[in-house]
């Protein structure tokens, strides 16, 4: 496959955003007539080497060559004149006009009186005749299956003759003989010759259909290959991966002995919420880092999400410390003493406009309402102290959040849970993003205020991590817990991916 | 401070100042205060008594819109107030009584707290996007005050109610005070408790607001429900002016002077962060404007416009992109680079790279 053509040929791409390296000297190449996947975990920068291939972004550094010939896209337009057409997770398409109108859209056939409306309708025919597709023309977008939007998507990129197809997660919200459809029509482009970029978070989907893989992972290239040339957990554990030097020099905390007589934390029993987490026992007692592992949509995240109450959950019942409760709500949590950081640090975490010390004071002024205001004197120490315990860079409490880099901003929002003085603290991937030294700082402080007697739930991509902090793992797959083991000395990563990539799905 | 002093309020502040200047240089008199019977008297003295309901109100959605809202009903609440107020007033047997008043405005701010309150549910609460919320009670409040007066402009005669809107204090209007007193406890209100930054806080970034624990809808309901008792209080004033409950004209399109004294002040409309100093500025502005095209006598029918191109002017000279071209020409002359960006551009940098 690969001694067909290059169309595109990304060669040293980096793109900065504040305080994160999105993209570190990348290459990558694709090549008509194959079918690419692009692969790795969230923040590994699978959207943005697409964002910078279609336009969306551009680069610091780097080149990015069409069909031989440099180009610069200062926007999607030029990326389109390129020949490069992308299908989005979310169509964009106008679901009010007609199936024919949505393919043709900018270019209709015209005639003497304006548009031929019947010359359009038969012309978009025929490119959906092209892939398979079966529908009317005239009817409403709208009314027909996610599945056929996405197709009738693809036609539309046909009209303005792409030689590149990008297609970012199409199939998440696809059942299987919707894929099959859309694996069809991949399939008979490539044998026309166009180059696809596929994106998916199901394996199975990528063995299936694709030709070549490239890996990324913190915003750096793991490697091309041949889909035959790696197996399944190799391609798990280069996905997720494990940065040794600095990191090596924290100890393995995890052989330290729970004491599990007493009332645990947290104890969960059929916790679920159909469609996003199969019902799940766990418990969780003082002093212990309970860490989770498995693959993006595995169900991790949507599982801390409800015993949070971020989500409501639909089934199951929770204990705090053995008495029966209902966390319905991020302040019924909080009022339990559980704080969560989510995976989400911009969306979801930082209040960008405020300065370091309110995000900080955040947490225990939302505690307290609005009336009992934490006083400037109260603010100051608490401040001043996590700036000093946690290292937090620049140490000014009063410039904007927005302007610290990543680590920091992690930092903030850990002290912002710590300030609160939980008993149990959730943390959705705290290192995600983030440089290698506060990625170590963080490591150490978790350790040390579970040795303290806190309760942690810790995710994280990196398997290492997991197995370096937790004194038990629960492993997760296709949104059930499929695994749970007290963690020991002999247990390595490959004994993880060997237990996600079973087959099945993964 | 002085350079966040600098940064966001100096642009409001030079625009009233170049307003003051060319009234002053067209009538010189217009800076010039006499004292009658020991009250004072002059075109500023008429800012500072007519600018009143503005900043009640002005007040109020400056706190809404950091909430990411909008409260458009806030002429409407004030019709209903004064309605209220003066047909207690005139069916009353003793108007003249000042027990009689404070009953008539305690109920009439009442109601109008009830109103605000409405509002908050349905966007706090049901999650109606604000402006059609409050759009509701724009269209129906004027209803609902034709309502209480059946239908008629209820005029009363109470001089203690005439008092607050024509009255002086110290040789200043009574009005200016209930401006000052609202500055005072809304200020307090926000900064000494930890309402103003829980609002802004929800305003810049609601989800990460309550996943850290912000009990946003109730912040967002009392916001509202703090913007209706301040327009009610505007209504008590303006129907105060005119000893009449002017159904139809109490508050005819304040919302849009209201916002406009936000947007003018420095409050960006997507919410978050707020200045309460940069609306005042806002309000003075708006006053000193309608004062001044009276002053010129500028035709009613062209007042509109005349009022848009000010406040073109002067929302693009706080809009930094045209500063930034403003600068890059300086710039080009040889002065100094612009080195502040604000609002959209450091937003749409920082989705970019590192500013």
């Amino acid at each position: 496959m690969s001694d067909n053509a290059v169309v595109v040929e990304m060669r040293s791409i980096s793109i900065e955003f504040p305080g994160v390296k999105a993209l570190d000297d990348v290459d990558f190449t694709l090549r008509s007539g194959e079918i690419h996947s692009l692969l790795g975990e969230n923040g590994a920068g699978k959207s943005t080497l697409i964002k910078a291939l279609t336009g969306v972004y551009s680069i610091d550094s780097g080149t990015i060559q069409v069909s031989g010939k440099e180009r610069t896209f200062a926007g999607t337009a030029d990326a389109q004149s390129a020949g490069i057409a992308t299908v989005y997770q979310e169509i964009n398409l106008c679901t009010n006009l007609t199936v024919g109108e949505n393919v043709m859209l900018g270019h209709e056939v015209r005639g003497r009186f304006g548009i031929n409306w019947r010359a359009t309708h038969a012309k978009a025919t025929t490119y959906l005749r092209q892939l398979g597709v079966d529908v009317d023309p005239r009817s409403q977008l709208s009314g027909h299956s996610l599945a056929i939007q996405q197709l009738i998507a693809i036609s539309r990129a046909m009209v303005v003759d792409c030689r590149v197809l990008v297609l970012d997660e199409p199939t998440s919200s696809l059942d299987r003989s919707e894929v099959e459809q859309l694996f069809a029509v991949m399939r008979r482009l490539r044998s026309r010759d166009v180059a696809i970029l596929f994106v998916s978070h199901f394996l199975d989907q990528v063995y299936e259909i694709s030709d070549q893989m490239t890996v990324l992972r913190n915003g750096k290239l793991v490697g091309e290959y041949h889909v035959g040339e790696l197996s399944r957990s190799e391609l798990i554990s280069k996905m997720l991966g494990h940065e040794l030097d600095e990191l090596e020099s924290i100890a393995r905390t995890a052989s330290r002995t729970i004491d599990r007589t007493g009332n645990p934390i947290l104890k969960i029993t059929a916790l679920g919420r159909k469609g996003s987490i199969e019902p799940t026992d766990l418990d969780i007692y003082d002093g212990e880092i309970v860490g989770f592992a498995g693959l993006l949509g595995s169900g991790r995240t949507e599982l801390v999400r409800i015993i949070y109450g971020a989500d409501r959950s639909d089934h199951g019942a929770v204990e705090v410390r053995g008495k029966s409760v209902r966390l319905s709500s991020p302040r019924h949590s909080s009022n339990h003493r559980i704080a969560f950081s989510s995976e989400d640090r911009r969306a979801e975490g930082i209040i960008g406009d405020l300065t370091v010390a309110e995000n900080i004071v955040l947490g225990i002024q939302a505690k307290r309402g609005w009336l009992r205001r934490v006083n400037k004197a109260q603010s100051d120490e608490v401040v001043a102290q996590y700036i000093e315990s946690l290292d937090i860079r620049p140490v000014s409490p009063h410039i904007l959040m927005s302007n610290l880099s990543g680590g920091n901003q992690q930092k903030v929002l850990l002290a912002r849970w710590l300030a609160t003085a939980p008993q149990l603290l959730i943390l959705d991937e705290p290192t995600r993003g983030i440089d290698v030294g506060a990625k170590a700082e963080i490591q150490r402080e978790i350790a040390k205020l579970a040795t303290a007697g806190l309760g942690v739930i810790f995710i994280s991509s990196e398997l290492d991590e997991v197995l370096r902090l937790s004194q038990r793992v629960v492993v997760l797959r296709d949104r059930r817990k499929i695994a749970e083991f007290d963690n020991h000395e002999s247990f390595d990563i490959g004994d993880i991916v060997a237990l996600i990539a079973k087959e099945g799905a993964a | 401070m002085t350079r966040f002093f600098r940064s966001r309020l100096i642009w409001p502040m030079g625009a009233l100042f170049a307003l003051v200047l060319l009234n002053t240089i067209s009538r010189p008199s217009f800076l010039s205060i006499t004292v009658k019977n020991g009250q004072l008297y002059g075109s500023i003295i008429d800012i500072l008594r007519d600018s009143a309901p503005l900043m009640l109100v002005a007040l109020g959605m400056t706190l809404v819109i950091a909430t990411r809202g909008i409260d458009l009903s806030v002429g409407a609440v004030m019709a209903i107030s004064g309605a209220v107020a003066l047909q207690i007033i005139s069916k009353s047997t003793s108007p003249n009584r000042i027990g009689t008043v404070l009953i008539a405005i305690g109920i009439g701010v009442f109601i109008t707290l009830l109103f605000g309150l409405w509002n908050g549910f349905l966007v706090a609460v049901v999650g109606i996007q604000p402006i059609i919320a409050t759009l509701v009670l724009m269209l129906g409040g004027r209803g609902i005050a034709l309502l209480i007066t059946g239908g008629f402009i209820t005029t009363i005669t109470s001089s203690p109610y005439a008092q607050m809107a024509q009255g002086h204090l110290l040789g200043l209007p009574l009005a200016f005070f209930f401006s000052v007193g609202a500055i005072a406890i809304i200020g307090l209100l926000v900064r000494r408790t930890a309402l103003g930054v829980l609002t802004e806080s929800v305003g810049i970034n609601p989800s990460a607001s309550r996943l850290a624990g912000v009990r946003s809808r109730g912040i967002i309901w009392s916001i509202y429900g703090i913007s209706g008792l301040l327009a009610g209080l505007a209504g008590i004033l303006y129907s105060s002016n005119i000893m009449a409950a002017d159904s139809n004209n109490a508050g005819f399109l304040i919302e849009l002077d209201a916002i406009l004294a936000v947007v003018l002040g420095g409050t960006s409309l997507r919410g978050g962060k707020f200045t309460l100093s940069g609306t005042v500025i806002g309000v003075f502005i708006i006053q000193t404007l309608t004062s001044t095209i009276t002053f010129l006598g500028v035709p009613p029918a062209v007042t509109p416009v005349f009022k848009a191109i000010v406040v073109i002017l002067v929302c693009l000279s706080q809009s930094s992109r045209v500063r930034q071209w403003l600068g890059r020409i300086r710039h080009l002359r040889g002065a100094k680079p612009p080195i502040r960006l604000s609002g959209l551009e450091t937003e749409v940098l920082a989705e970019r790279k590192s500013v």
